[in-house]
C-alpha cells in the first residue's frame, strides 16, 4: 500500500546479476518536495537502483510506488509521472535542442503546441531558450545536462530521477546544477532523488539516504545522519558508514 | 495505452528517423548506390552469363538487369533494417535508447514504432533506387509501383523485425560488423535474388533446399510479383509468419522481464 505524500515509495527491492546481489532489501521513501540524495560509492548499487526504478530491468523482489501507482502492477501510470536524466548521456547529439525536446515530448504523447509552451518555460528556467536551434554536437557538457534536465521536467513529472547527473562537468556546471535542482525541489514542489558518490552535492536541509554494497546503510536527513554515527559531517560520516561496513 | 498518445509517440518517432536520416547523407548515398552499382555494373556483366527462362511472373524473356531488380529492393530494405538495428545498438551503448524504453507506452508498441519508421525509410530508399533506375531504361508499368507498396511495406516490417532481433542479441556495437557479414551475405545469396531458384537446384539439392527457407527469398518473391500487379500468396504468407515469429521474439528479448536485456546492458552500479 502506498501512502499519500509520498512520490517514491520502495519497499524490500532485491536484485541480482547472477549469483552477484547487486540489491539487498533496499527500502526508503521520497516524499513530495523533498531532495533526496542517493550517496554512494561506485558500484554501491545506485545504476542499478535506477534501472529498476525507471523499469529497464525488472525485479519479482520488492515493490516500487511511484506517486501511488505500483510499477508491477501499472507501470505506464507510474512511468509517465516520472522525469530521468541518466547517467550516460541520452541525447540524440544529430538533432537540434529543440528537436531532441520534442521528441521527448511526442514519446509522451503532449500536443506539439503544448510541448513548445512547455519546451520554452524550461529552457527559459535554465537559460537554454537561445540555445534551442543548436545541434546537441554542438554544446558542451554543462550545457547538455540542462538539456536534459529540462527534458526530464516536459511533462511536469511528480518525481524526478538523477543518477549522477554531474559525472564529467567542471566545477561551475557542476554547481550550477546542483543549485537549480535544490531550487527547483523547493519552488516547484517537486520530489527528487539525485545519487551521487560526491559529499559536496549535498546541502545541510537535504535528507540522504547511504548505500553500500547493495544495501541502504542509513536514511534520515544530514544532522541525523551525522548525529547516528558521531562524526563531525557528512563526509565523515559517510566515510565512517562505508569504513564500518567493509571492516 | 490513449490512441491520441500512441499516435503522437508514432509521429514523433517517424520525425526523428527522418531527421536522422536526412541528416546521414552518406547513408542515403550508400543506400543507392550499392544496389545501382549491382544493376549497372554487375547486371550488365552477367547479363551474356546467366540466362533466365520464362518463369512467372514473367511472360516473355527478360533481361538479367529486370531480373534482379526485386533482389536489390530487398537488399535496399534488408540493409536498412541491419542500419536500423546498428542504431539501436549504438543508442543502446550511447543510451538513447533509454530515453525511448523508460516512455509511458507499452513496450511493445515503441518496438512497433521503430519498425514502422525504419520500414518508411527503406520505402523512401527504394523509390529513390526505382527513379534512378528507370534513367538506365529499367521500369515497370505505373501501376507495378503502386502495387509494390504494400508488398514493401510487408517485407520492410519482416526485415526490420528479423535485424531487431539481432540487436537484442548484440552486446557491443564491435560485434555488429560480424554479424553483418555473416547474416547479409549468405541471406542475399542463398535466395532467388540474383538466380532463379531452379538454377540453384541443378547446382545442390541442399542448397536449394536452404534457399527454400531463407525468408529473404519470399520477400524477393513478393516484390518480384508485386511489380508485374500480381499476388504471391506463398510468399506473402511465409513473410508474415516470419514478421510474426521475428517481432515475436524481438519483444521478448527486449522485454525487461524476461529477455535479454538486462543481461546485456548491465554494467555499472
Amino acid at each position: 500500500m502506498s501512502q499519500d505524500g509520498l512520490a517514491l515509495e520502495v519497499a524490500g527491492l532485491g536484485f541480482r546479476f547472477g549469483k552477484k546481489v547487486a540489491l539487498d532489501d533496499v527500502s526508503f521513501s521520497v516524499a513530495k518536495g523533498q531532495f533526496k540524495v542517493l550517496l554512494g560509492p561506485n558500484g554501491a548499487g545506485k545504476t542499478t537502483f535506477f534501472s529498476l526504478v525507471t523499469r529497464l530491468y525488472i525485479s519479482a523482489l520488492g515493490e516500487i510506488h511511484v506517486n501511488g501507482a505500483n510499477l508491477r502492477d501499472a507501470p505506464l501510470p507510474a512511468l509517465a509521472q516520472m522525469g530521468i536524466v541518466f547517467q550516460q548521456p541520452t541525447l540524440d547529439l544529430d538533432l537540434n535542442v529543440r528537436q531532441n525536446l520534442l521528441y521527448h515530448a511526442a514519446l509522451h504523447g503532449m500536443k506539439k503546441s503544448h510541448a513548445l509552451e512547455r519546451i520554452e518555460t524550461e529552457l527559459t528556467r535554465l537559460g537554454m531558450l537561445e540555445r534551442q536551434a543548436e545541434k546537441v554536437r554542438q554544446l558542451n557538457g554543462g550545457h547538455r545536462r540542462r538539456v536534459e534536465i529540462a527534458r526530464a521536467l516536459l511533462h511536469q513529472p511528480k518525481m524526478l530521477l538523477l543518477d549522477e547527473p554531474t559525472v564529467g562537468l567542471d566545477a561551475p556546471s557542476r554547481r550550477d546544477i546542483v543549485e537549480h535542482v535544490h531550487r527547483m525541489a523547493r519552488e516547484q514542489n517537486i520530489a527528487i532523488l539525485w545519487s551521487t558518490h560526491l559529499i559536496d552535492e549535498i546541502f545541510d536541509e537535504d535528507s540522504v539516504i547511504v548505500l553500500h554494497q547493495g544495501r541502504v546503510c542509513a536514511d534520515g536527513s544530514v544532522a541525523q545522519v551525522i548525529a547516528q554515527t558521531g562524526a563531525e559531517n557528512i563526509a565523515a560520516a559517510f566515510e565512517r558508514i562505508v569504513g564500518d561496513m567493509e571492516s | 495505452m490513449k490512441p491520441l498518445h500512441a499516435w503522437r509517440c508514432l509521429l514523433g518517432i517517424l520525425l526523428r528517423e527522418s531527421l536522422r536520416f536526412i541528416h546521414q547523407r552518406e547513408r542515403f548515398i550508400a543506400a543507392l548506390i550499392r544496389p545501382l552499382v549491382w544493376l549497372l555494373v554487375f547486371a550488365a556483366g552477367f547479363r551474356s552469363v546467366l540466362g533466365i527462362s520464362i518463369i512467372p511472373p514473367y511472360e516473355t524473356y527478360i533481361s538479367y538487369e529486370v531480373y534482379i531488380v526485386p533482389g536489390l529492393i530487398g537488399m535496399i530494405q534488408l540493409f536498412n533494417g541491419m542500419q536500423s538495428s546498428l542504431s539501436m545498438v549504438y543508442d543502446r551503448e550511447m543510451g538513447s535508447m533509454r530515453t525511448l524504453l523508460v516512455s509511458p507506452l507499452p513496450r511493445w508498441y515503441l518496438l512497433v514504432c521503430k519498425l514502422l519508421a525504419g520500414t518508411f525509410i527503406s520505402i523512401l530508399q527504394v523509390y529513390a533506387f526505382l527513379l534512378i533506375a528507370s534513367a538506365f531504361g529499367i521500369s515497370m508499368t505505373p501501376m507495378g509501383y503502386v502495387y509494390l507498396l504494400p508488398s514493401l511495406l510487408a517485407c520492410g516490417l519482416m526485415l526490420g523485425a528479423f535485424a531487431m532481433l539481432l540487436s537484442s542479441l548484440i552486446k557491443q556495437l564491435e560485434n555488429f560488423a560480424g554479424i553483418m557479414n555473416f547474416v547479409i551475405f549468405p541471406m542475399f545469396f542463398m535466395s532467388s535474388a540474383l538466380y532463379p531458384l531452379w538454377r540453384m537446384r541443378e547446382s545442390s539439392e541442399l542448397l536449394f533446399n536452404i534457399c527454400s527457407l531463407n525468408p529473404f527469398t519470399y520477400v524477393v518473391e513478393l516484390t518480384r510479383f508485386a511489380l508485374y500487379q500480381r499476388f504471391n500468396a506463398e510468399a506473402c504468407i511465409y513473410t508474415l509468419i516470419a514478421l510474426t515469429v521475428f517481432l515475436g521474439a524481438a519483444i521478448y528479448a527486449y522485454d525487461p522481464a524476461r529477455g535479454m536485456m538486462h543481461r546485456k546492458t548491465a554494467g555499472g552500479a
